[in-house]
């Protein structure tokens, strides 16, 4: 059952987009390059929440967006979860209830054990009635992670997820989502611009520049590359 | 104490505040949210009650909704009574000269809304109709009760649209601020100064709702 992202997506304007690639499940793609390479862009296109000019993006036989075709799913209708740079939790909810918001599609009744069950799984038992207000950075980011993981996503995509917490916890969410995505059998895009959190945690990174893919592979061999480095180790140091 | 004009105003205000929360809303949500050719001329458009004189508007409405206008003559044929000097008239030229009223409040409510947060709805599934009640309408509310408090505050007191349009028929059209001038007019101060002091009593419970919303939208999203 388990399906392969395939993306290919091309525009000149207003943000500039050529690329194709595809991540297979259970894979962790890491997605970085330097500001305005389109990092974010790409995200939101998968995510619906941004139309591309023309392209293709499907996940095993579902058809998200073909531009040539006018098909372009809105987002409530992608299988996809989203987590945000700023988490994004719906303030006047609480723990539980953001996460069992995402279950539209299970049956009322089992709601609230499936959302109870998501928030143990990111190691959140007894916060489950506090509202986003009341939870530290970290544990904000665990919500949405598993805000994200309630809807049974086909893709789940991360964007700069850990970038708004502190090292120390970013060091233990590493370590939680190294753990989570053993159980996860779909695709998943990280997005960040910390190269070291990428090389970590993603199996295949891809180098985006100006909206196109400049270098692609396994992590240690990207980073040999010398246009790659002075691209991902120029953008850090700037 | 001329409670016939208190009850008359009361279900004018009412009214005004029960057609308007759906209107309202609607409105300003799409202010707030979407983009559109002549976008800065509806906004204008609904701001423009809060400058012009009263008087001006009245006469305008008066005009639109009287018995040599279209909408005048076909409501005379539909309902068998004229529109202006009625209360319809009187809540048809109410709605207009409030929509700033409720309509502001409630579209800077709809704009404080992080745009993260609604599309974190739509990506956890939810439709465009369920994130607004789900979402968008919980977080907006105090805005839009706000605006409603105002509303209902500011109709009430309305004098110079209402003697234009309404022309202070009682039991139909006087309402409570029209009265007052009546009883000024007939050197009746004790009934005017208790009339007065009920519509003052109005206003501050209205502002102080309205500020005790603001508060509670600045804790939470601060």
């Amino acid at each position: 059952m388990a399906e392969g992202l395939e993306v290919r997506l091309r525009q000149a304007a207003p943000i500039p987009l050529d690329l194709s690639f595809a991540c297979a499940p259970g894979e962790v793609l890491g997605v970085v390059g330097p500001s305005g390479a389109g990092k974010t862009t790409l995200l939101r296109a998968l995510a619906g929440l941004y139309r591309v000019g023309s392209g293709r993006i499907s996940v095993g036989r579902e058809v998200w967006f073909d531009g040539d075709h006018g098909v372009n799913l809105p987002s409530h209708r992608r299988r996809v979860g989203l987590v945000f740079q700023e988490h994004a939790l719906f303030p006047h909810l609480t723990a539980l209830q953001n996460v069992a918001l995402a279950l539209g599609h299970r049956p009322a009744a089992e709601r609230r054990d499936a959302a109870a069950g998501l928030l143990a799984r990111v190691h959140l038992e007894g916060l489950e009635r506090r509202k986003p207000a009341e939870l530290s950075g970290g544990q904000r980011q665990r919500v949405a992670i598993a805000r994200a993981l309630a809807r049974d996503p086909a893709v789940l995509l991360l964007d700069e997820p850990f970038s708004a917490v502190d090292r120390r916890t970013r060091t233990r969410l590493h370590a939680e989502i190294a753990a989570l995505r053993q159980g996860l059998s779909i695709p998943m895009l990280l997005v960040s611009h910390d190269i070291e959190e990428v090389a970590r945690l993603a199996d295949r990174i891809l180098v985006l520049e100006g909206g196109a893919v400049v270098a692609e592979g396994a992590p240690e061999a990207v980073l040999a590359l010398p246009h790659a480095r002075a691209l991902l180790l120029g953008d850090e140091a700037a | 104490m001329d409670w016939e004009a208190f009850r008359v105003s009361l279900k004018l205000a009412g009214w005004t505040a029960a057609v308007l929360l759906p209107l309202g809303v609607v409105l300003a949500r799409t202010l707030a949210f979407r983009r559109f050719p002549g976008k800065g001329l509806v906004e204008a458009a609904v701001a423009a009650p809060l400058v012009l004189p009263p008087t001006v508007l009245g006469f305008y409405l008066l005009t639109a909704l009287g018995g040599n206008s279209a909408l005048g003559q076909a409501w005379t044929r539909a309902f068998g009574h004229p529109l202006a000097f009625s209360f319809e008239g009187l809540l048809a030229a109410s709605l207009i000269f409030n929509l700033p009223f409720a309509v502001q409040p409630m579209q800077r409510a709809f704009e404080a809304l992080p745009p993260d947060v609604r599309q974190a709805a739509w990506v956890s599934g939810l439709s465009p109709w369920r994130t607004f009640w789900r979402v968008e309408l919980p977080l907006a509310w105090p805005g839009v009760l706000s605006g409603l408090a105002l509303t209902f505050a500011h109709t009430m007191g309305e004098f110079g649209v209402v003697l234009m349009v309404g022309g202070s028929i009682p039991g139909e059209t006087r309402t409570l601020a029209l009265s007052i001038y009546d009883r000024v007019q007939a050197f009746d101060t004790a009934a005017a100064g208790a009339m007065s002091a009920a519509l003052l009593a109005f206003s501050v419970a209205a502002i102080a709702v309205v500020h005790g919303l603001s508060a509670r939208v600045g804790r939470r999203h601060g």
